[in-house]
């Protein structure tokens, strides 16, 4: 137990309507379906995590959300605005940053490449002061910067996709499984930049994760999605003591 | 990459060498014997009589048995010291001819001409201007175009002969119908292309990789059947001859009948030099416009955007880059130069028919940006000028027939030695001439990247 994650003991008062609603969403591969009807709300301020099984449906959740596929029932706002119709780049320029599943970073571009695809929306009016502030919340990067991203380590690797997915200037990042396949003190890392930004800068942050124990720690709130459905919420705190998450989720696997 | 540091002395086992030969020798012998040095034929009274061809024979073991033990005495062990010796990023300065190949290449290409014409006068010069000069500077130029297609935005397109094929067709319909001058077909030509382009695009917008690549294969060759069958437009495979030639903006002319030809205006004997000089000069200014353009394009949004897509397509749609427009553009601008360049074709060739647009072009075009490395220009000049100017000088192979005998076709082994050739070069580079990529973007100072730290598969 090297790296101990400390305990949100904030809570964001829930004001105004959230920043992110999704209502009742149903979403389908060919005829099987993946989502059963969903509703998930994210407030501005809020670090919401959603966590689950493999198989569960959580990216397909975050994918929904940004369009590829499309809800087949339901609606997803964002900011009030209808998006479930969206194209995913149109979506992208209304300040949704993602990153996604895999990383999926740009390995023959150098480093200060991908930072650079990132800032594309602002067509690179703010890139020095950003790639300078990439450098102060992930200084492995700086080292890195003339490498191709390919090079980089796993943990380099997720770093650098959150930085280019900030690099956009989102008013909400969405990270799918950023502690995948990572050793605990670079999970660690990753989580306590995320939450300097959500604490100095207001960032509005939704987390897919598996590592329940880590995710519940660092949100505001939760979701537990078992098969399609979200069938428990609550502050991360509640939902870490309530005995079917621990049996379900943490229990043996704790770290 | 590796360093030149000093080779380690190696004990070439000749025993074991010579051994190996003598055995690949028997074998050889074995294999080539019956097969190459027994013929049977007929006589003149229709017997059927066995002809032995021993000497034959003998060279072709001979071959093996001396290459064999070259290898084994010689080739192997370096490769294997090569193998051995640790891979060290050389941070020395690249050698003076390494660091200026491009300016040394533009001012060789820009005297070639000269160069050649002092060498061998004008009569002498058309062969190495035209057969090499000229016919490796399209291929370079097609290779410049697709290199956009496939090396930056990642879209195999084995059908690009079409747009070759597109601009060939405007420039000598519309010049022969409306005698229109090259100067104003020229850019037609090249919108027309990309105008095919775009409708290529779109239905293939989906598709990726192998799908992609059969789809524009099969769109390439709906292009050829329709100029042979559409007969009252395209003339079919007869093709369209007579085509004008190009002039130098109406001022000067290279037809001998006309008052202002080059011979006049500068009073200097009749020749068709000229005109292959002045030609070689067009296509080298068209050649240096798609570099100048693709060098800017990839500094700017939408050549990021091409690189990017070529990364991965779902990153770019979540960074908000509308792959649409991104894959469209690519393949419009891609496809304009093949237009600029079929122009030029046919006003060089002053005929076209079907038969130049064959899939065999196509895919010599995507091997030349596959050898010289996807996406690196220097690379594919480099590709260009061995493949193109390797066939030609694989025409001069007449030295064979001292060797196999005057009844001996060396026409029919250039294809199979330009094949070896290429599997060599495969193995040899895997990532092709140049293999790095030049990133566009710094912060303080110029770093090349260097290939060889990324593992083979993750680019």
């Amino acid at each position: 137990m090297t790296a101990v994650i400390e305990t949100q003991d904030t809570t964001v008062a829930k004001v105004g309507p959230p920043l992110l609603k999704v209502e009742g969403v149903k979403t389908y591969y060919g005829n099987i379906i993946a989502l059963k009807g969903v509703d998930v709300d994210v407030y501005p301020g809020e670090i919401v995590t959603l966590i689950g099984a493999n198989g569960a449906g959580k990216s397909t959740l975050m994918m929904t959300i940004f369009g590829n596929p499309q809800a087949r029932e339901g609606r997803v706002l964002f900011d009030g605005r209808d998006i479930t119709r969206m194209p995913s780049h149109e979506i992208a320029r209304l300040r949704i940053a993602q990153s996604p599943e895999g990383r999926r970073i740009f390995p023959r571009m150098t480093v200060l490449e991908n930072l650079q695809m990132g800032a594309s929306l602002d067509k690179l009016k703010y890139f020095n002061d950003d790639v300078e502030r990439m450098f102060t919340l992930f200084p492995r990067l700086k080292e890195r910067l003339t490498q191709r991203g390919g090079t980089l380590s796993g943990g380099e690797q997720q770093m650098l996709a959150i930085a280019r997915a900030l690099m956009a200037r989102p008013r909400l990042l969405m990270l799918d499984e950023p502690s995948l396949g990572l050793a605990p003190l670079i999970v660690k890392q990753i989580f306590d930049a995320v939450r300097d930004l959500n604490r100095t800068e207001g960032l509005t942050v939704f987390l897919v994760e598996q590592n329940a124990f880590h995710a519940l720690k660092l949100a505001h709130r939760g979701y537990v999605m078992v098969n399609g459905l979200v069938t428990l919420s609550g502050t991360g705190q509640e939902l870490l003591a309530n005995p079917e998450v621990r049996a379900a989720y943490l229990e043996g696997g704790r770290h | 990459m590796s360093t030149s540091a000093p080779a380690r002395p190696f004990e070439p086992d000749f025993a074991a060498a010579a051994k190996d030969a003598v055995l690949s020798g028997v074998i050889a012998l074995g294999i080539f014997g019956p097969l190459v040095g027994l013929r049977t034929t007929q006589n003149m009274s229709n017997q059927l009589i066995v002809e032995s061809h021993w000497g034959l024979v003998a060279i072709i073991v001979g071959i093996v048995a001396v290459g064999r033990f070259v290898l084994r005495a010689f080739v192997f062990p370096r490769m294997a010291m090569w193998k051995a010796q640790p891979k060290v990023e050389s941070t020395a300065e690249p050698s003076f001819l390494r660091r200026n190949i491009k300016t040394i290449g533009l001012v060789f290409l820009l005297f070639y001409p000269v160069i050649i014409v002092s060498m061998l006068g004008y009569q002498q010069s058309i062969k190495w201007v035209d057969n090499f000069g000229i016919q490796i500077l399209i291929y370079v130029m097609l290779g410049w175009g697709l290199n956009i297609v496939v090396g930056l935005a990642g879209l195999l397109d084995l059908g690009y002969v079409a747009f070759y094929a597109v601009g060939a067709y405007s420039y000598a319909l519309l010049a022969t119908h409306f005698g229109l001058s090259f100067w104003i077909l020229l850019p037609l030509a090249g919108i027309l292309a990309a105008m095919w382009g775009i409708i290529l695009g779109f239905p293939v917008l989906r598709l990726r990789g192998d799908y992609l690549a059969i789809v524009t294969l099969a769109f390439g060759e709906i292009i050829r059947l329709v100029l042979i069958n559409w007969r009252e437009l395209t003339n079919g495979s007869a093709g369209i001859s007579s085509i004008p030639k190009v002039d130098l903006f109406g001022w000067i002319t290279f037809n001998v009948a006309d008052p202002n030809y080059v011979g006049k205006v500068f009073g200097l004997a009749n020749s068709s030099a000229y005109y292959k000089i002045f030609l070689y000069y067009l296509i080298l200014a068209l050649a240096l416009l798609t570099a100048f353009v693709t060098i800017r394009l990839r500094r700017m949004p939408i050549g990021r955007a091409w690189e990017a897509l070529r990364e991965d397509e779902v990153a770019c749609r979540s960074l908000g880059i509308n792959t649409t427009n991104t894959k469209l553009t690519a393949f419009a601008i891609g496809a304009m130069f093949g237009g600029f360049a079929g122009s030029f074709f046919a006003a060089r060739q002053g005929f076209v028919s079907p038969e130049s647009f064959v899939f065999l072009e196509s895919a010599v075009i995507v091997a030349i940006v596959v050898l010289g490395g996807m996406g690196s220009m220097i690379g594919v000049a480099i590709a260009a000028v061995a493949m193109i100017g390797g066939t030609e000088i694989l025409r001069e192979l007449s030295f064979l027939k001292v060797v196999f005998g005057s009844d001996f076709n060396p026409d029919l082994f250039r294809m199979l030695i330009f094949g070896l050739a290429m599997v060599t070069i495969m193995v040899w580079k895997p990532r092709g001439f140049v293999g790095q990529r030049e990133p566009t973007a710094f912060l303080t100072e110029r770093k090349a990247v260097s290939g060889s730290l990324v593992q083979e598969g993750h680019g």
